[in-house]
């Protein structure tokens, strides 16, 4: 028994179960291969997808001449810079109504009720939202990039909401309890504690919603009036047509944009502690 | 002075010692219910009256769960009595939010703000109350010397240990100069050798500041300690409110015996003012109020009974010693009297002295003079 705690005993190592090498490589050679190949590809000199030709930067660059892919990817960013925002808004208010508050009868209702658009089949809410919304644009002739918003916006509530209730439910009630003992207002309380607390997890919140919103295919697809592509739309109507790498170069870049997000946040969130 | 429970709870509630002086109290509870709805009801805090004086170092004491934490909270404004009134300074202020109390807490777990400054932290409470630049930085500057922290100043809380967090969280409450400072356990996470110079420490700021003190403890020796009056709780009610000395020496009740410091019960006959031990003796004592002539229970402080060898002689009481139990300053026997009753006899050990009983001899005890308190069960 002399052996340090921090090291579990030898039996009780997953390590040593039999096959778990074996299945971890698996898993991640399934998880990143065809990425890794999609990345290579992307490069190609030629336009196989399947046939290596040489290393160029040709695929990038037609991409980026592109217009439909630039009027995409514009939309795509303004339309997930918006509903990430007010998501994150909605979340955030959410969040402190479900966990800085007395305990009320329904509060559980209430939190199932926010994370409903994780439980719901996405292709169940886009077929209701291209009912409803066709209605409504029937009715008004109205056709803007507001339906696209208000539904990206509502799917993106919970994923916003998340990471910033698991960050208030970490955070010790008793800093704001001592906040209002020190003489703070309500929203003192609120702009000197909570909200600078909760920051890392709003951050968090945001970054989810903004990356879920610029993913979203299936709602979209169904929401969107003529002409409206977002990127992801934009690639999966290239698919049924001509494949070249130019989806490989748009993929990498995205996939890189991402990967450059999420490491800032970890970045960020390292530094505050 | 005697003071009893029943004196101090009178029906009426309103809390008036007979040697109180003719100030207003810093703090005073009338009647206060804390009823706690849930699954079940708790009721918290049962009809607690109490009177705080000015610049008092005064404990709440009592076992988890006895509603000390939740008057302490009541005071502070964090939870609202259910029923009752709480004047401080002789102004209700049952019904103001906690941020309009002069009332300042340190908690059990200190919640320093963990994004500020230890100076930042310990001017928040000031820049809330909107002084002026110059006298926050003056204070926060006086607050930090005074519980000796300057050279740390600039430190985040997460960077400094757990004795410095505790002065940090003393400094941040005792900054803008309340008229009640509350304290909840504070000195519960310190290990024994720090919790002792915190003692010494928090009596010196209460002396230094003038602030009227109300500390919450379940740790008697540390209520004994630091205390100028002392209240003890169980089940919601305060039983006995007195100074150390008197809550100590002369437990209105059992259950307060029983939580301060160690105990025997012995049974009694009382008549007059005086009482007959079963065992044997005859003693003076003051009759707490409600006690009937009769059979009573009598408490005896294992310090205050002395233990010879050999047959009991008159007014003595004679036993057995079963164990013989030595712990550094002293040596505890524990008897079987004749009555079958069991006692704990401590005497202090000093070089040279080799002359209690050992194990299994006969001896006689015998209860100093005054040492002998009758209780009310």
């Amino acid at each position: 028994m002399s052996e340090p705690a921090v090291q579990p005993r030898r039996g009780y190592s997953v390590r040593t179960l039999p096959g778990f090498a074996v299945m971890a490589v698996f898993c991640f050679i399934a998880l990143y291969a065809p990425i890794i190949i999609l990345v290579v590809f992307s490069f190609n000199a030629g336009t196989s997808l399947a046939i290596w030709e040489g290393f160029s930067l040709r695929w990038y660059a037609q991409a980026a001449a592109n217009e439909a892919v630039q009027e995409a990817a514009v939309r795509s960013l303004i339309l997930a810079s918006i509903a990430a925002t007010v998501a994150t808004v909605a979340a955030t208010m959410a969040a402190l109504a479900t966990t800085r508050t007395r305990r009320f009868p329904g509060r559980t209702m209430i939190y199932a009720l926010i994370n409903q658009p994780l439980m719901v089949p996405e292709i169940v809410t886009a077929v209701a939202l291209l009912i409803v919304f066709a209605w409504i644009k029937v009715a008004t002739g109205h056709t803007s990039l507001i339906y696209l918003i208000t539904a990206h916006t509502a799917f993106c509530i919970p994923f916003a909401y998340l990471p910033i209730r698991a960050r208030l439910e970490t955070m010790d009630y008793t800093l704001e309890t001592a906040a209002r003992d020190l003489y703070a207002s309500p929203w003192n309380v609120f702009s000197r504690v909570t909200l600078p607390l909760m920051w890392p997890g709003i951050i968090a919140g945001y970054m989810l919603a903004f990356v879920i919103s610029l993913d979203d295919v299936v709602i979209t697809e169904f929401v969107k009036s003529a002409g409206q592509e977002t990127l992801p739309t934009f690639m999966l109507g290239q698919l049924r047509r001509v494949v070249t790498p130019e989806i490989n170069a748009i993929s990498t870049v995205i996939l890189a944009a991402g990967a450059i997000l999420v490491s800032l946040f970890f970045w960020l969130s390292r530094g505050r502690k | 002075m005697k003071m009893v429970a029943g004196q101090e709870l009178g029906t009426t509630g309103m809390a008036v010692n007979s040697d109180a002086v003719a100030e207003e109290p810093a703090v005073e509870a009338r009647r206060i219910s804390k009823i706690f709805q849930g699954e079940t009801e708790v009721r918290a805090l049962d009809d607690v009256s109490v009177s705080i004086r000015r610049n008092e170092f005064f404990t709440l004491l009592g076992p988890s769960g006895c509603g000390k934490t939740t008057l302490l909270r009541v005071i502070a404004g964090f939870e609202p009595p259910t029923m009752g009134a709480l004047y401080l300074a002789g102004t209700d202020i049952s019904r103001l939010p906690p941020n309009q109390r002069p009332v300042n807490t340190v908690f059990q777990n200190y919640a320093l703000f963990p994004h500020m400054s230890v100076a930042n932290n310990i001017a928040f409470g000031l820049e809330m109350l909107g002084k002026p630049k110059d006298e926050v930085r003056q204070t926060v500057d006086d607050m930090l010397r005074l519980v000796q922290m300057e050279a740390l100043k600039t430190r985040r809380t997460s960077e400094i240990s757990g004795g410095q967090q505790q002065r940090v969280a003393l400094a941040r409450a005792l900054a803008p100069h309340p008229e009640v400072l509350l304290l909840d356990e504070p000195l519960s996470a310190l290990d024994l050798k720090l919790r002792k110079e915190m003692q010494i420490e928090l009596k010196r700021l209460q002396n230094e500041t003038g602030i009227t003190f109300v500390f919450v403890t379940h740790d008697q020796e540390e209520a004994l300690t630091m205390s100028d009056r002392v209240a003890v709780m169980n089940a919601g009610k305060i039983l006995q409110i007195g100074s150390p000395q008197e809550i100590y020496q002369h437990p209105a009740e059992r259950f307060v015996a029983n939580f301060i410091g160690e105990s025997n019960f012995l049974d009694a006959t009382l008549s007059g003012g005086t009482v007959d031990l079963k065992a044997g003796g005859r003693y003076d004592v003051t009759v707490p109020e409600g006690v009937a002539e009769g059979s009573v229970s009598v408490l005896v402080r294992p310090e205050h009974a002395s233990v010879r060898s050999g047959p009991a002689g008159d007014g003595e009481m004679s036993g057995t010693i079963e164990t013989v139990v030595y712990s550094g300053e002293a040596t505890t026997l524990h008897l079987r009297l004749a009555t079958g009753e069991p006692l704990k006899a401590r005497s202090p050990n000093s070089p040279g002295e080799g002359t209690l009983p050992g194990q299994g001899e006969e001896a006689a005890v015998s209860i100093g003079a005054g040492a002998v308190t009758v209780l009310r069960d």
